[in-house]
């Protein structure tokens, strides 16, 4: 489903991503941790297609198309979700509105009518609840005023609805609460499927507790320099990340 | 018909307008706007003509008091029964001695447009609300514009002690005309009364609008103004609120420039006695050479403590080629007083733009959502709900991409 070669990609003159390779298969899960500032969320922004990145070299091929041709719009009728790190806090547009319009966008790209109003408000309900959100959500505006852990339930919400191919989790575990992790875990497994691959950055071992990862890398200084199985993890909770460095 | 004291003040206003002329902008508070071209266009003053049909009232939801070309047609019209509602021509006659002693008394400080507005308006509403009354639905005041001509109406509002109120004023034309529309409304809110204003200005694309509100309010009393600056090609409206102790003023502005729109909003709130609050909030969007202005002062007088106030001002400018002059000011005179304000300049929010399009919407799409979003934020103010969705509906007009209908 994706394959990614040799990147490289600076932030003005600084080179963040310095020969990353991944790849990914359909209904994969891969982990990636790493040290801060290693540049996961970096990785993460460039799959999804947000500008203020130069890609320097190398390629991304998404169910073999050129993926970085792909405005960022068109990557997520693909089948591309990014669950941000920080989701960003949009005044006067309601919830509902942009899954509406979201969904909407997504469906005509397929082929497909618009969405029933009748049908997306039972099937946008279903969700918020299944997240154990309250239906207000739905009704306020996106992430405004929403708690660290209320956005992070909400990204999951609108990849929920989008039914994306390729979800991209950028710490989606941090900020949540005991009880939030095994509900978007829930949330996350229930969209586990043969056609769909799970890309999650995470610091910790918790997160893949629930949601197990058919293999974990280690992303330091803009490579994967280590990577393997679920057990990586454990390994790495115990050892940190000097080990690898030292390597 | 003539009546001594009104001939006094159309002769003192007339005579100054002589000198004066429309407001240069040499003058401070008329800097950001010439309006030189209304005097070279010479419309001649409005004549009464057969009411054309017309469409954009709240239907049974207000009472509707509308003024074709300035004068006030009954037959259109439909106003309340137990309350003092009728123009101010049938007040002369029926409320003589009420209009007399409120006359150009909210009018603290004059300029050429108000002094032509004395000298010559032809008529406008008033109302009188006693001690406790409530009108029980808002009067919506329908100004429609069929001339090629200068209309100066004149309004008087007074709500007596504990009366409240709400009134809608909307400006729009028949046609595309060339006019000038000339409006002053003098309000008067009684001690702990209550009044809420809108104004909807949608006037044709060519027409010059001047809407001046003066407002008085007594103590404890409260006044709210929602300004939806939409239409005209060149438009200045007034707000000018003095406060009694522990008066309420809070003014929202929505101001939406296009094409060559000259849109200049010049609020002043005078704090004149302690503890008074206000909040005013402006926002602006400027597209195309359109070019917005914002005048907002504060004045605290010297004996004015406690006085709680907060303003601020927020454009986006959708094009290189659109202007913003904002200037809010404080001017404070007290020394225990809590005063904020903020102006903010500024392109819709990349990161915003962004993340609507990681959710499959597109650039152009996701622009017109924020813009949308923007501006509604001053709808949703609204609390007459038919006229929340026709203001709704405007906006929808100019970003017909940003919402769902
Ligand atoms: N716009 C930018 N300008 C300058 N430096 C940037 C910019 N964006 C990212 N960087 C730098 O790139 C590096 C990688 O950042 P990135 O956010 O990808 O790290 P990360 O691995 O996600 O870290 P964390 O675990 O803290 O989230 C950091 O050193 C960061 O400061
Ligand atoms: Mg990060």
């Amino acid at each position: 489903m994706l394959k990614i070669k040799d990147l490289t990609v600076n932030v003005g003159t600084k080179e963040i991503l310095k020969g990353l390779n991944l790849e990914v298969k359909a209904g994969e899960i891969h982990a990636i941790m790493g040290p801060n500032g290693a540049g996961k969320s970096t990785l993460s922004h460039i799959l999804s297609g947000k500008s203020g990145y130069e890609v320097t070299g190398g390629s991304i091929t998404y169910n073999d198309k050129n993926l970085l041709e792909m405005p960022a719009e068109i990557r997520a009728r693909e089948g591309v979700f990014l669950a941000f790190q920080y989701p960003v806090e949009i005044a006067g547009v309601t919830n509902v509105y942009l899954l509406k319009a979201a969904l909407n966008a997504v469906r005509k790209h397929k082929g497909l009518s618009e969405v029933d109003a009748m049908d997306f408000l039972t099937l946008v309900k279903a969700k918020t609840k299944a997240l154990d959100m309250d239906e207000k959500f739905l009704y306020r505006a996106v992430n405004e005023g929403f708690s660290g852990g209320e956005k992070k339930r909400n990204e999951i919400l609108q990849m929920a609805m989008l039914e994306p191919q390729l979800c991209i989790l950028d710490e989606t575990d941090s900020g949540l609460d005991i009880d939030a992790l095994r509900i978007v875990a829930d949330g996350v497994n229930a969209l586990r499927s043969e056609n769909r691959a799970f890309i999650m950055v995470t610091h910790y071992q918790r997160l893949l507790d629930y949601i197990k990862p058919d293999f974990v890398h280690v992303l330091a200084d803009g490579k994967i320099v280590k990577s393997g199985g679920a057990e990586l993890a454990l390994e790495l909770e115990e050892k940190g990340y000097g080990w690898l460095e030292q390597a | 018909m003539s009546i001594s004291w009104l001939d006094d003040f159309r002769q003192q206003a007339k005579s100054q307008f002589e000198q004066t002329g429309f407001p240069s902008n040499r003058l401070e508070d008329w800097r950001y706007t010439n309006v030189s071209v209304i005097a070279k266009k010479e419309f001649p003053l409005a004549k009464i003509e057969n009411a054309p049909v017309f469409d954009g009232s709240q239907g049974g939801t207000a009472f509707h008091f509308v003024l074709v070309d300035g004068f006030f047609n009954a037959e259109l019209s439909n106003l309340p029964k137990t309350i003092t509602v009728c123009s101010i021509n049938d007040a002369l006659n029926n409320h003589a001695d009420l209009l007399q002693s409120k006359f150009n008394q909210a009018i603290t400080q004059t300029h050429g447009f108000i002094d032509f507005n004395t000298a010559n308006f032809t008529d406008g509403l008033f109302v009188h609300i006693a001690e406790n009354g409530v009108l029980e639905k808002p009067i919506q005041i329908i100004h429609v514009a069929t001339q090629e001509a200068i209309l100066p109406t004149r309004h008087v509002v007074i709500l007596e002690k504990n009366a409240k109120a709400t009134l809608i004023e909307t400006f729009s034309s028949s046609e595309n005309n060339a006019y000038l529309t000339n409006s002053v409304a003098e309000i008067f809110v009684g001690e702990n009364a209550d009044l809420t204003l809108y104004k909807v200005q949608q006037e044709s694309e060519t027409a010059y609008h001047f809407g001046g509100t003066y407002v008085q309010q007594a103590d404890n009393a409260r006044f709210t103004h929602h300004n939806f600056a939409l239409g005209s090609v060149l438009a200045r409206s007034d707000i000018v609120c003095d406060l009694a102790t522990a008066a309420e003023c809070e003014l929202n502005g929505l101001y939406l420039g296009s094409q060559k729109q000259h849109l200049d909003n010049f609020t002043r709130i005078n704090h004149l006695q302690p503890n008074g609050i206000s909040r005013e909030f402006y926002k602006g969007i400027l597209n195309d050479q359109a070019k917005g202005v914002f005048q907002g002062r504060i004045v605290v007088a010297e004996n004015a403590q406690k006085i709680d106030s907060k303003m601020n001002n927020r454009n986006l400018l959708l094009s290189n080629e659109a202007e913003i002059d904002t200037k809010p000011q404080l001017e404070i005179y007290a020394d225990d007083v809590k005063c904020a304000h903020g102006v903010t300049v500024g392109q819709l929010d990349e990161k915003s733009i962004f993340y609507l399009q990681s959710r499959g919407i597109d650039e152009a799409t996701a622009k017109h959502i924020l813009t949308f979003a923007f501006a509604n934020e001053m709808v949703d103010k609204i609390t007459v709900p038919s006229l929340r969705e026709s203001v709704f509906n405007l906006l929808l007009a100019r970003f017909p991409e940003g919402a769902e209908r």
